[in-house]
């Protein structure tokens, strides 16, 4: 499995409310669309998943690692080794090129950089085959459309063939022919790399492109009464 | 963490804010010249004043301060406050345990620049620097009455080569409305700079400046008593007084033992002072002032750092998506907290190449104009230790305030944090 969870709970500090979510087994090479109402927990269950917070009750596997055993640096060290993200807007690091958006990975992580071999050969690659042109594969963030900006973001989630991709609904910004354009793409490269892409949207349209579904209700349960 | 990924991301993104942090930058620069500047006169102005005299073992004047009678005698600093007669100056000159003496005697100036009287001993005895002795560059040492040896910078400024005829004016002031113009004077040499107040000197005999002033009363001229200048030429021109003498003793021991007799002397009330204490006792005085002024400038430079660190905060806000976005990748809060160090060091090293360039191009443009106008000999030098390691303080300082944005950085990277820039 690359992702186990069982009996996973957040809550934020110093507040009262706390978030359960449903279990989760994802097989590897699968993908998972988790879809909910705004406040239902979509967002903090991937910032559990990539290991940038820490559960507050429950188990979580990721890459078959217990996160809960392992200290903020070496759950970092997995997440620059194993996991892409794709955020919903707000990408990109402006000061860097698309192209040196889409290597970052490759030189936060030794494995990612082993596993692309040429990291700016397979960043281009992946961005011709997202459908970015050329040209602006040298531009900065803030030249770029939103559109173009969430296909640089999922290259960088692809390159160097990470076993997962934590996608936060990175089409939201995105008309409906683009979007299903940027899915199908997304899950193309993500079959080439055997990827697992866990795609969190409020949009149920998308569901029929993935084959594992999740629904997050808007239920929360206070401290006292677990 | 990853230096050489940290160091370029923090390159990069200095880059990318260069228009916010150029102005910030540029104020840390200006200040730190500041600094460096300060401390680069300070270290000129005693060297140049150091080297104005050497191996003078005592400086001898009227009963006066240490400080007065060093500023005026060497520096032409000031005004003495009485004279030292002639015939104390000729009984010391007989004292077996003095080498040689050199008359001084103040009073006129030629277009701002003091009219010293003297004799040939000064050209032989006064040494400045390093022991080093004068020069003449043209001509030769005054031989008549009514001849002049003018200093290095005199001749440059004034345009003046040997030959000319210049008209001295009364009393020691910038500008003087009595002129000696009844007697003029003859330039008959030049002296090779110094980079001391000996090129700002006029030189003329004792005796010359003796003729210039007879049947003078009252600063001005009493009509039909003042002498041509033949009869000048033959007549008994020896002063009274003087104004002060430099002593070279012969053997040093004996330095101490010379000066307490001058301070004793029964004929007049006399001083006798050593150079190197009365410097000494300069700099214990502008000392304090230094400080002042140093610490004064050293504030300038934290308020620089404060402002640079609040432009740091500043934008720290609008860094929550791209921070996000390190994070989400991977990147560790050392790393993001590194990023603040690097570019709070990198400005202020930046400021500081800068400074230290500005500085010598300063240097460059108003070190002639120091030259003319006080006197000072500013050199263009490598930086000295304390210079170095002020500068260096600089981007350390940098480093110190550039924690308190990459702490703030660290913290929130090891909080728990929402997803993305949301």
């Amino acid at each position: 499995m690359i992702i186990k969870t069982t009996n996973l709970c957040w809550q934020w500090p110093r507040q009262t409310a706390r978030l359960r979510f449903p279990d989760i087994s994802l097989p590897a090479g699968e993908h998972l669309f988790i879809h909910g109402p705004s406040g239902s927990g979509k967002t903090t269950l991937l910032s559990l998943l990539s290991g940038l917070n820490r559960a507050t009750l429950g188990s979580i596997r990721v890459h078959g690692q217990d996160l809960a055993r392992l200290s903020g640096s070496a759950r970092d060290r997995l997440r620059a080794d194993r996991t892409g993200v794709i955020f919903q807007q707000f990408n990109l690091v402006p000061y860097l090129s698309a192209l040196d958006n889409v290597t970052l990975p490759c030189r936060l992580s030794r494995h990612r950089r082993q596993q692309a071999g040429d990291p700016a050969d397979a960043a281009r690659q992946l961005m011709t085959a997202l459908g970015l042109p050329v040209e602006i594969f040298t531009r900065k963030a803030p030249e770029l459309s939103t559109g173009q900006q969430q296909r640089v973001a999922a290259a960088r989630a692809l390159i160097g063939a990470p076993p997962l991709i934590l996608a936060d609904e990175p089409t939201s910004a995105l008309d409906v022919v683009n979007r299903d354009r940027f899915v199908a793409l997304l899950l193309e490269q993500a079959a080439r790399t055997g990827s697992s892409v866990v795609f969190v949207s409020h949009d149920p349209a998308l569901a029929s492109h993935f084959g594992n579904h999740l629904e997050l209700l808007t239920e929360t349960e206070t401290e006292a009464n677990p | 963490m990853k230096p050489s990924l940290a160091l370029s991301l923090a390159t990069a993104s200095l880059w990318h804010r260069r228009r916010i942090l150029l102005l910030v930058t540029l104020t840390l620069t200006l200040s730190v010249s500041l600094l460096l500047g300060v401390q680069y006169l300070r270290t000129e102005v005693r060297q140049s004043f150091n080297s104005a005299v050497s191996g003078t073992d005592l400086i001898i004047g009227a009963r006066s301060g240490e400080l007065n009678l060093l500023l005026y005698s060497v520096f032409h600093i000031g005004h003495a406050t009485n004279n030292l007669g002639w015939n104390s100056f000729q009984e010391l000159a007989g004292d077996d345990r003095i080498d040689w003496l050199i008359p001084l005697s103040l009073g006129d100036n030629y277009r701002g620049h003091r009219v010293v009287g003297t004799d040939r001993r000064f050209l032989d005895y006064y040494q400045y620097g390093d022991d080093q002795p004068l020069q003449l560059v043209k001509g030769q040492w005054f031989s008549d009455v009514f001849e002049v040896v003018l200093g290095a910078q005199v001749a440059r400024t004034l345009g003046h080569r040997t030959g000319d005829e210049i008209v001295l004016s009364h009393g020691g002031g910038r500008t003087s409305f009595v002129k000696h113009d009844q007697h003029p004077f003859r330039v008959s040499g030049v002296l090779a700079a110094t980079g001391t107040p000996v090129d700002r000197g006029v030189y003329v005999s004792l005796e010359g400046l003796e003729a210039i002033h007879i049947g003078w009363e009252a600063g001005v001229p009493a009509p039909g008593r003042t002498l041509s200048a033949d009869a000048a030429r033959i007549r008994e021109l020896t002063p009274d007084t003087i104004t002060a003498a430099l002593a070279g003793i012969k053997r040093p021991i004996l330095t101490f033992q010379v000066q307490r007799d001058i301070n004793q002397y029964a004929g007049e009330p006399l001083s006798a002072i050593l150079p190197g204490v009365a410097l000494a006792q300069l700099w214990q005085v502008l000392g304090q002032f230094e400080l002042l002024l140093m610490g004064i400038t050293a504030f300038v430079v934290v308020i620089s750092l404060t402002g640079l660190v609040t432009v740091l905060l500043t934008l720290q806000t609008h860094r929550h998506q791209e921070i996000a976005v390190l994070r989400a990748n991977g990147a560790s809060p050392s790393l993001i907290a590194s990023l603040y160090l690097l570019e709070c060091t990198g400005l202020a090293v930046t400021a500081t190449a800068l400074a230290t360039g500005l500085w010598y191009l300063a240097l460059l443009a108003v070190a002639p104009w120091l030259l003319d106008t006080f006197g000072l000999a500013i050199n263009l030098r490598p930086l000295t230790g304390v210079e170095s390691l002020l500068l260096l303080s600089v981007p350390l300082s940098g480093l110190v305030v550039g924690s308190i944005p990459a702490f703030q950085a660290w913290r929130l990277g090891n909080r728990p944090s929402g997803w993305g820039a949301e």
